[in-house]
């Protein structure tokens, strides 16, 4: 063969293809609708300053890579840190034993205060009582609303899951719902289970359980379109998280079925499916509130020895509701990615 | 080699009738022996067995809008497939694959996005990424000479940090603004992510693509001496390069083709849920594999076919979907699938080994 045309060849394919992408550009190929130029300068909210010394926060949470969710709840966190005069280090592991060796590193480098989530609490009972044997307090949020105490915990802020599960059950009986599906983006997780448990509690129609590949969008959809199709007496679908929401709504058109769709937490896009009534409501656990006030509460501790819910209760984060009736004013802050 | 020319284009051509001239040291075997050898007949009874089996199990599968529920599960996992499995006949796998498709979507909407340019600027963005990311690839394999397991594992680290870490800079989320109402998406849409009425059911165009490409995968691998290439590099490199094939130039496109594969996919989940989450598609290289090598490909390279990776993702499809439709209680539902896909590998393999014993 003519190797010295090939290489050439090859050689040059990606400078056609940029210079095709560059004259693209050139030739006026911007978008006349939506993209950047759309989007609203939102002036971020900036609280005063607090001029205590500076200290040192470790935020550990059992965030897996690139979810929405997690990524609000560390918003949360940085705003209280950066008004608290907080260095806040933040670090996350969905595995819990590493999850563990982050909080044992925190503790390595002698921090203020350790703000840790608790979804496998028994795998953070021996790094935590290290933290509390080295004399920093340590708080939790989110999961764990059933554990932190017994671990010695300050306080709690997050959703308790099995009741913000019996309250949107309760909520499906006002808008009359009969047969639901719970759709669970994540076998074997505890909160995303409780949130299903509890539904069926106060729920006085049927519920059924779905697993679906959360990392894998078309299955989530077509598996959503397949038990659809299974059962056509479902006329809620549950969504556990606001991008699954988002694509079950396209599984009950595929499969041509009136079902309509309601979910857990909120974002950015699912705001706007509330208001075109395309989703018909979100139980929204406010993780930017579990962030900031896991965060704000170590400082208030350390500059005036406070502890919200008296070391005693939880503070409850959750569950909120959001429909059409306040989708609006909850929309301004998901625009910015802070609800 | 041999392992190479049995697969052949002698696609079960009927024995001349007439008077058989042999010596008496080759005997032809029997017509069903010699097709039931073929690497992609004992999946192709796989999946008939698992049609035929939730075809009985569950009513609902009957309806032929569940069949192209079905079909489009098995398509986007397909599509992935074929690229994969021509690289494992060539020798070589792709662990990157799954987030590779996330990144070409976080690219093509992220570009777009914040230039505020037309989609297509953003998709030829994307496929010139997704294919510099499978040149790349190649090209650290056949220079270092190191193990693409070693090489992609390092790619698919280093794409699942960059998806999020780039998301998050450009963003300030770490998932992709919405791009639905941007000029061009409609017809990126049309393209990647439409469906169409075929008799009151409605297909989704990813199956079509997928066809499309098993059909083309399948000419070149059997028809072309670029698909001879493949074969060759896959089954004794050394002796491929000594009868003159290009060694590094096959290896290379592989992997760019694996690329332009990520890519299609990638703009399919872009145009058809309109942003992408950046921590999607970690777990997907697996399932790409799996469908390849049920599909008849062997991981050890040379041999294999473009046709059983379509039936592999159809299994795939099948189970997955199929264990759904059938309403069995889904706390068991990974190891109903784990179990099935082995039976239906086992059924394969006891095809293969009927067939070639002699």
């Amino acid at each position: 063969m003519d190797r010295s045309s090939h290489s050439r060849s090859r050689r040059l394919a990606p400078f056609v293809a940029v210079a095709a992408a560059a004259a693209l550009t050139l030739a006026g190929c911007s978008s006349s609708s939506g993209g950047k130029k759309a989007e609203e300068g939102g002036s971020n909210a900036s609280a005063g300053k607090a001029d205590t010394p500076r200290m040192t926060v470790a935020l550990v949470t059992h965030q897996s890579p690139g979810d929405t969710f997690w990524d609000i709840v560390r918003k949360g966190a940085e705003a209280a840190a950066a008004k608290d005069n907080i260095k806040l280090v933040y670090s996350a592991d969905p595995n819990a034993g590493n999850q563990a060796n982050l909080v044992q590193n925190a503790v390595d480098q002698k921090v203020d205060g350790i703000a840790v989530t608790l979804a496998k609490p028994d795998a953070m009972k021996g790094v935590i009582g290290k933290a509390t044997a080295a004399g920093i307090p340590v708080v939790g949020l989110n999961s764990g609303v059933s554990d932190w105490k017994k671990l010695g915990l300050l306080e709690f802020f997050g959703q308790d899951e099995s009741v913000a599960g019996e309250a949107f059950g309760k909520k499906l009986d006002e808008v009359g719902a009969k047969k639901a599906v719970c759709v669970i983006q994540e076998q074997g997780n505890v909160g995303l289970t409780q949130r299903c448990d509890g539904m069926k509690k106060t729920f006085s129609g049927t519920t059924e359980t779905l697993y679906v590949n959360g990392t894998d969008m078309p299955s989530v959809k077509s598996t959503i379109t397949a038990k659809l199709k299974q059962d056509n007496s479902i006329d809620y679908v549950v969504a556990l998280g606001a991008p699954y929401a988002l694509t079950a709504v396209q599984s009950v058109s595929d499969a041509g079925s009136k079902a309509k769709v309601a979910t857990f937490d909120l974002n950015k896009q699912l705001t706007g499916a509330i208001k075109n009534g395309t989703i018909q409501f979100a139980v929204d656990q406010q993780p930017y509130l579990q962030g900031y006030l896991a965060v704000d509460s170590l400082w208030l501790y350390k500059n005036n020895g406070n502890y919200s819910g008296g070391g005693e209760q939880p503070v409850l984060t959750g569950p909120a509701f959001v429909d059409k009736s306040n989708v609006d004013q909850v929309a301004r802050f998901a625009a910015k990615g802070t609800r | 080699m041999s392992m190479a020319q049995q697969a052949g284009p002698a696609v079960g051509k009927p024995p001349a009738p007439g008077p058989k001239q042999t010596d008496g040291r080759t005997t032809r075997r029997p017509l069903v022996l010699r097709l039931l050898a073929r690497p992609e007949v004992g999946v192709f009874l796989g999946a008939v067995a698992v049609l035929v089996f939730f075809e009985i199990a569950a009513p609902s599968v009957r309806q032929g809008s569940s069949m192209a529920t079905v079909l489009y599960q098995s398509s986007t996992i397909g599509i992935m497939a074929l690229p994969v499995a021509l690289l494992m006949i060539g020798g070589e796998f792709d662990l990157s694959a799954g987030v590779a498709v996330i990144t070409s979507a976080l690219t093509a909407s992220m570009f777009s996005y914040q230039l505020t340019m037309n989609v297509w600027v953003g998709v030829i963005v994307a496929l010139v990424v997704s294919l510099a990311v499978g040149a790349f690839n190649g090209w650290m394999v056949v220079k270092t000479g190191l193990p693409s397991f070693l090489v992609t594992l390092g790619t698919f680290l280093i794409l699942q940090g960059v998806n999020l870490a780039v998301t998050k800079l450009v963003t300030g989320n770490v998932a992709t603004d919405d791009i639905s109402d941007m000029d061009g998406f409609g017809q990126a849409k049309k393209v990647f992510a439409s469906s169409f009425d075929v008799a009151g059911v409605e297909v989704k165009i990813t199956v079509v693509w997928w066809l499309v490409f098993a059909a083309i995968a399948t000419w070149v691998l059997l028809r072309t001496r670029y698909g001879n290439w493949i074969f060759a590099v896959g089954g004794n490199k050394e002796s491929a390069r000594a009868v003159g094939v290009p060694v590094k130039f096959t290896k290379i496109s592989l992997f760019m083709l694996v690329g332009f594969g990520a890519w299609f996919v990638g703009m399919h989940q872009l145009f058809s849920f309109n942003t992408v989450q950046s921590g999607e598609g970690v777990g997907q290289e697996l399932i790409y594999i799996a469908a390849a090598v049920i599909g008849g490909c062997l991981l050890t390279g040379g041999y294999g076919s473009a046709i059983g990776p379509v039936f592999g993702a159809f299994m795939f499809g099948m189970v997955n979907q199929g264990i759904v439709y059938a309403g069995w209680n889904p706390d068991w539902f990974k190891a109903f699938l784990g179990v099935m896909l082995l039976g239906a590998v086992l059924i394969n393999l006891w095809v293969q080994r009927t067939a070639t014993r002699r």
